[in-house]
């Protein structure tokens, strides 16, 4: 009904902390040279997380308005016209969009252990190198 | 269906990123983004329907299932329009600003 507001809503916070963070990273820029070059700066991560959360919720906006979930004048929401049917929307957001929210994350989770592990190589084979 | 499709859409575009764009010059991770972010999404909304019917969800009506699939290939090809909208806007090779500026000889 309107589960793709909660993924939403959350990549509107990541979208500002992620600029925070760029702001932040382009005062202290931190390492410099190969060691910079093989640390992936957290700012770059977060927009992994937006990427997923606005591609994600955008395809599945389209879908509410194919299935008419989602009109182009007020209240926007069909759900939202009237009272039980606006229970049961928050009743789905809280459920269903919520999960959606926390898989995305918990994938975007994942993908920040692999780059762990990939930068921790780098940095290994850098060393190494110094080292012969 | 739209949740086969989306994914078949989000491995294939991951699959040409990887190999085609290095440089990331022509915004594949663009739709890696869209694609996958929309099949976790409809992951989780087929887990909580398969909750729901149970066994029946892997039976749908055959009206249902044309107009899943309708909705897969509209899918890919809306996010394929942004993508295309967004590579010539972006114009990272500068084809789009060569033809705009080209003199006529």
């Amino acid at each position: 009904m309107a589960c793709f507001l909660v993924p939403t809503a959350e990549a509107l916070v990541i979208s500002a902390v992620k600029k925070a963070e760029s702001v932040k990273e382009k005062k202290n820029p931190g390492a410099s040279g190969e060691a910079k070059a093989e640390k992936i700066p957290f700012s770059r991560k977060l927009s992994w997380l937006t990427g997923l959360l606005w591609g994600g919720a955008f395809l599945l906006a389209f879908e509410h308005v194919w299935h008419g979930e989602v009109v182009p004048f007020f209240p926007f929401l069909t759900a939202a016209s009237n009272p039980e049917d606006a229970a049961e929307m928050l009743h789905e957001m809280a459920t269903t969009g919520v999960t959606m929210a926390a898989a995305v994350t918990v994938v975007w989770i994942g993908m920040l252990a692999a780059s762990a592990i990939i930068e921790r190589r780098a940095r290994k084979a850098r060393e190494a190198k110094e080292g012969a | 269906m739209t949740l086969l499709l989306t994914v078949f859409a989000a491995v294939a575009a991951t699959v040409v990123w990887y190999k085609k764009d290095q440089d990331g010059s022509m915004k594949t991770s663009l739709l890696c983004f869209m694609f996958w972010g929309a099949s976790i999404m409809w992951l989780v909304d087929a887990v909580f329907e398969y909750a729901e019917l149970g066994a029946g969800y892997f039976t749908p009506a055959a009206a249902d299932m044309l107009n899943d699939a309708f909705l897969g290939l509209s899918v890919i090809a809306l996010a394929l329009i942004v993508w295309v909208a967004v590579l010539l806007i972006k114009d990272p090779k500068g084809r789009v600003k060569g033809v705009l500026f080209r003199k006529k000889s």
